[in-house]
């Protein structure tokens, strides 16, 4: 069991409250799991200033709500990794970081891409959760409220966002292993479920040259997706290639620079509700993660059918794009 | 909240106010009172409910009037997956959309639903009535035993071994019963009917030397 939630905003007036508004969606979601939790949110100008790039890390060692940990010694941390990766490229100039609980933000001039190259250099042994220059990507394991609190989660804007809180099935209660999964740019996938064919698609992507972070089965969806998208497929292709490919129980809520989507397997157990309104879209696994939204209750609320992609472009925000596959069969 | 409703005298009326999509909202009622929910409620609301009346003015989560042994529960909006799953009596009436396994192992109850049903619904239905004012999804009736199927719109796929039946004059009885019930002005002649073609193996008698 685990807990979805994501916000799509229409009404740039909005975009202020993205963290206040996401929070309390997640706060309500730590019901469906409270090892760890994660959020991806779209353009918040606190952690990635405009015309910047940033990336997310996770230091090696980063451990569950680390008390001895003070955000001064954090701060620490976070200045001597920005001056390492510095050191690691002079061509980047000037970084700045800032620790938000056990992740790391680096924030520069240069492009994701080449920040992370340096990173990689510098910090091998951190992982690195998102690059891009809209996605900021902020998790760790721990109580989702506690968490919000050390990301300063109320403070954040942005667009868009996503939001999970996790009760871990598949793979380790770590850091690495709590949701969102950002493996493409500005890519964002989070998960309610588990997929059941996963180690057959992973050594397929591995044959293919794809690198894994961890043994998670939602990071093999993540890349697969992650692919496709590469390739050029457009989103809502990339996830009905996903329901042709994954076996398994799954909603997932999949984010991009230009798209916020959803799609549930062909059994649809697992739970979601979306409601839209003149000003945003919203997703999650209850709706009663919903009753703060503002205009919630004259929003259209409706469930996800199966093995249908939902996709809200935000190049035509107001018209919602729905591609439709054929429901599949049951054997018997 | 639950345990006041509990105790309530019979006959008395209750009123749920900012439900909020709570879960487990009027569970466990036991005697004739009313109960009204003004807003959307989350899982299993009016669960196992026995004699009350429930009306919840709002969308309905999980598993609403699952395993209900009498009374009625009205759901004035949409319900999610499992309505009235395993119910024994009652009457569950959904004015909207029931999503995916409405009535799965139904034991008894009466179920009509304003729009359509989800897949799998009516699923090793056992006994009792689903009346589909709007369209079903795939798999409608699999393994069904002896409930009743009435359908006015499309069928998707009927699942293993649930048929399309002759609507006979008792069928149009119990449907035009069952519609009135719900307060709805469709036409039973309007609708199909299906049931069991009773060829799965517990229905052949040669299965019976197996024990």
């Amino acid at each position: 069991m685990c807990g979805i939630a994501g916000l799509h905003f229409r009404n740039p007036s909005l975009y202020p409250r993205l963290g206040e508004l996401l929070g309390s969606m997640l706060q309500k979601a730590a019901g469906r799991g409270n090892d760890s939790a994660g959020v991806g949110l779209y353009a918040d100008p606190g952690t990635i200033p405009p015309g910047q790039s940033t990336i997310c890390l996770l230091l090696a060692g980063a451990t569950a709500g680390d008390e001895s940990t003070s955000p001064a010694a954090r701060a620490a941390t976070a200045a001597t990794a920005a001056r390492a990766v510095e050191s690691a490229d002079p061509g980047l100039g000037a970084i700045t970081a800032a620790a938000f609980g056990q992740t790391l933000v680096l924030t520069a001039q240069a492009s994701g891409s080449v920040l992370a190259a340096a990173a990689r250099v510098a910090l091998p042994h951190a992982k690195i959760i998102s690059q891009g220059q809209a996605l900021t990507v902020l998790k760790g394991v721990g109580e989702p409220t506690a968490l919000a609190q050390e990301w300063r989660l109320a403070d954040r804007g942005g667009w868009q966002g996503v939001a999970h809180t996790r009760m871990a099935t598949e793979s380790a209660v770590t850091p690495g292993g709590s949701h969102p999964f950002s493996v493409g740019p500005d890519q964002c996938l989070v998960h309610n479920g588990s997929f059941s064919n996963h180690e057959a698609i992973r050594k397929s992507l591995i044959t293919q040259g794809v690198r894994f972070d961890s043994l998670n089965d939602t990071e093999v969806g993540a890349r697969f997706v992650a692919g496709r998208l590469a390739e050029g497929a457009s989103m809502a292709q990339a996830l009905t290639d996903l329901t042709r490919t994954f076996d398994g129980f799954y909603t997932l809520l999949v984010s991009s620079a230009t798209a916020f989507a959803v799609v549930r397997d062909a059994i649809a157990c697992k739970p979601a509700i979306i409601a839209e309104t003149p000003d945003l879209v919203a997703v999650a696994s209850e709706y009663r993660y919903l009753t703060d939204l503002p205009g919630i209750e004259t929003a259209r609320l409706f469930e996800p059918d199966p093995e249908v992609v939902y996709v809200w472009e935000r190049s035509s925000p107001t018209s919602p794009l729905a591609s439709t596959l054929g429901t599949s069969r049951s054997g018997n | 909240m639950n345990q006041a409703l509990h105790r309530a005298a019979p006959g008395s009326a209750w009123e749920v106010a900012h439900p909020d999509g709570r879960h487990a909202i009027a569970v466990g009622l036991t005697e004739p009172i009313s109960v009204r929910i003004s807003g959307p409620v989350g899982y299993f609301a009016a669960g196992m409910n026995e004699q009350a009346t429930v009306e919840i003015a709002g969308n309905a989560g999980v598993g609403v009037a699952e395993n209900m042994m009498s009374g009625r529960v009205h759901v004035t909006g949409s319900a999610s997956q499992s309505a009235g799953a395993t119910a024994h009596g009652g009457l569950l009436v959904i004015d909207g959309d029931a999503a995916a396994r409405c009535g799965i192992s139904m034991k008894g109850v009466d179920i009509v639903v304003g729009g359509n049903v989800g897949h799998m619904s009516a699923f090793m239905a056992q006994a009792g009535a689903l009346v589909v004012c709007g369209n079903a999804g795939d798999g409608l009736g699999d393994s069904i035993y002896e409930a009743h199927i009435y359908v006015q719109g499309n069928v998707g796929a009927l699942g293993a071994d649930c048929v399309e039946k002759q609507m006979r004059p008792e069928h149009l009885e119990e449907l035009a019963g069952l519609l009135a019930a719900a307060g709805r002005s469709e036409r039973p002649d309007q609708f199909r009917r299906y049931g069991s073609a009773r060829q799965l193996y517990n229905f052949h008698v040669d299965n019976a030397f197996a024990y």
